[in-house]
């Protein structure tokens, strides 16, 4: 049965002030026009251009449920391609990453193409005379995604030509990508430590909610947290509190803490928890790095650079950025109840090992498939995929610190326990699900 | 103890399983030496286990706070329970440094861990680096390298 194909109306129904329909989360057309239209009407993280640091670099990857590959092309820039042979369909790269040289080569027929995608060289070419081919879509070569747009190392396409251009969509929103990469004295990050991927039952969008969910922590995470103080307190007195301890300890503190951290909305579903102080803000200092940033950029500029402690960053649609230990988590959906977390890490260039090697505990411990922390959450969404199955009641409430007058897409620092970053998300869902029906 | 004979190693590390699959994990936890971890790295061949990521590297008191964490009455993703179950080779002894108290095994596993209806198996290899501390043998290291180490895996919840 199709109801919302061709509907935008019924789309829009979707998302009230308030509360959204349990259908975007597990209707399976609900999910493929979320693939047809939001992830090509919007900015989607494809990788960062440190994956492919040399001519010839590529990475694969996807695009919503597309298959793309990014590249660095001859001529240094960083290409997103379609990775499809336009020949049979065949996927173009063999491994998820490595060098393919100045040109890929199709592994099927050995057409062949540039690293831009255009197509240089057809076996048994004579075969193709006087066919029209140079009017095929074939001729076209490996199609490139056309926008696409390399933000200090951060690369994004969008595969619709509608939507918003790159610095409408992001806005402000950037400064959080921006105080990442401040964070290295050189103003470099390389993607380094390996990427956890982490398989969920549930709809992608319940993570995203979660990244901007304050009221959850001391709740969800009592048994991780809450045990890991426990723990610690019966350590010797005098005891140096280790690092794990310290990464923990946070999700326990109290809702004041969390109301008064602030969140900050930005227009197009953009928006961060995290505005005073964060979860990360009373983590040791690492020696010798505030000496290096102080250097590359004075001591007052490097002060305001590490007093920014944003907890979650959302960049609509699903990726989420913590500035202050360089990692990111990017959702990918899957089908309606199946997503693919990714966290990544990343080296601030010429910064002490010691915050990589922070950074890297802080991905173990609380966004690996073997980690307490992700099991706490983990459970909660699949109880949710579940529980919408009940027809009696089939909205979620997105309610919490509403008030009439909010206005859509606006920028605007509020209650850091509230659920209008939530809001925003839908309203913003809900403009890009229907910008090209 | 004296040096520890290559059977006293072999039960060692099969007993080491038991206590998993029975969940006598205080007991287990207690094979561990004070400084003790337990390895499960991300990367095929990985060497480093702190500046590339890993599954898991925990010292006793991470082991501490899991195993804590699994008796919590808050601990939702164990209601119900989790259960596992071990089936090892015969370990090899790869090592055997009497000087200098070191012993290492090599030990081809399955491991299955089920909750619900939803039931798990993981391959894998686990490499026991043992030492007698006190008359007994100990672990200094257990590192468990899956087959698939860096496959997108579901929830893993107990220790393989």
């Amino acid at each position: 049965m199709t109801r919302y194909r061709g509907n935008a109306d019924a789309v829009r129904s979707l998302v009230r002030e308030t509360e959204v329909h349990r259908d975007v989360y597990i209707d399976d057309e609900v999910f493929a026009l979320e693939m047809e239209h939001l992830f090509a009407n919007t900015w989607i993280y494809v990788g960062h251009d440190s994956q492919v640091a040399k001519p010839g670099d590529y990475f694969g990857t996807t695009i919503g449920a597309q298959p793309v590959l990014m590249v660095r092309h001859t001529d240094n820039s960083v290409k997103v391609l379609h990775n499809r042979c336009p020949h049979k369909g065949t996927r173009i790269t063999t491994d998820t990453c490595g060098n393919t040289g100045k040109f890929f080569r199709c592994p099927y027929h050995a057409w062949t193409f540039r690293t831009d995608g255009s197509l240089f060289f057809i076996p048994l070419r004579k075969g193709y005379e006087n066919t029209g081919l140079e009017t095929s879509h074939a001729s076209e070569g490996i199609s490139p995604v056309r926008h696409v747009r390399n933000y200090r190392g951060f690369v994004f396409a969008k595969l619709n030509d509608t939507g918003p251009d790159f610095e409408e969509f992001f806005g402000e929103s950037l400064s959080s990508i921006d105080n990442m990469v401040d964070r290295s004295p050189t103003g470099r990050l390389e993607v380094a430590g390996g990427v956890l991927r982490y398989m969920h039952n549930c709809n992608w969008k319940m993570l995203v909610e979660n990244q901007t969910d304050t009221t959850h922590p001391m709740v969800a995470h009592e048994s991780s947290a809450g045990t890991a103080i426990e723990v610690w307190k019966k350590a010797p007195p005098g005891a140096k509190k280790p690092m794990a301890v310290e990464i923990y300890a946070p999700f326990m503190a109290p809702y004041e803490f969390f109301e008064n951290m602030g969140i900050r909305v930005w227009p197009n579903g953009h928006g961060h928890t995290g505005v005073h102080h964060s979860i990360h803000s009373d983590y040791s200092a690492v020696p010798g790095y505030f000496e290096s940033m102080a250097a590359a950029y004075g001591e007052e500029r490097a002060k305001a650079i590490l007093d920014e402690n944003r907890h979650n960053t959302i960049y609509f649609p699903n990726l989420m950025v913590k500035g202050p230990i360089q990692l990111l988590r990017l959702f990918k959906p899957l089908a309606a109840d199946k997503t693919l977390v990714e966290s990544w890490t990343f080296r601030l260039v010429d910064a002490p090992d010691m915050l990589l090697e922070r950074t890297l505990m802080y991905n173990r411990l609380i966004n690996a498939p073997t980690s307490v922390v992700g099991h706490d959450d983990l459970e909660m969404y699949e109880r949710a995929q579940e529980g919408l199955r009940v027809d009696a009641n089939q909205w979620v409430n997105v309610q919490r610190l509403y008030d009439p007058s909010e206005r859509r897409d606006a920028t605007a620092v509020t209650n850091g326990t509230t659920e209008w970053q939530m809001r925003n998300q839908f309203r913003a869902w809900s403009k890009f699900m229907t910008l090209s029906m | 103890m004296e040096a520890p004979t290559d059977q006293q190693l072999i039960d060692f590390v099969i007993h080491e399983a038991r206590l998993i699959d029975q969940h006598r994990l205080d007991e287990w936890l207690d094979l561990f030496t004070d400084d003790g971890i337990y390895w499960m790295p991300l990367e095929w061949g990985q060497t480093d286990p702190k500046l590339t990521t890993s599954l898991m590297y925990e010292d006793k008191l991470l082991l501490t706070i899991r195993i804590e964490r699994l008796k919590g009455k808050r601990t939702y993703s164990q209601k119900p329970k989790s259960r596992c179950h071990h089936v090892l080779q015969t370990p090899q002894i790869d090592k055997r440094d009497e000087a200098n108290n070191e012993f290492v095994t090599w030990t081809a596993m399955h491991y299955i861990e089920t909750r619900y209806d939803d039931q798990q198996l993981y391959a894998a290899w686990a490499t026991h680096t043992l030492a007698v501390v006190d008359g007994k043998l100990r672990i200094k290291l257990k590192r468990v390298d899956l087959v698939n180490c860096d496959a997108a895996f579901g929830n893993i919840q107990l220790f393989m």
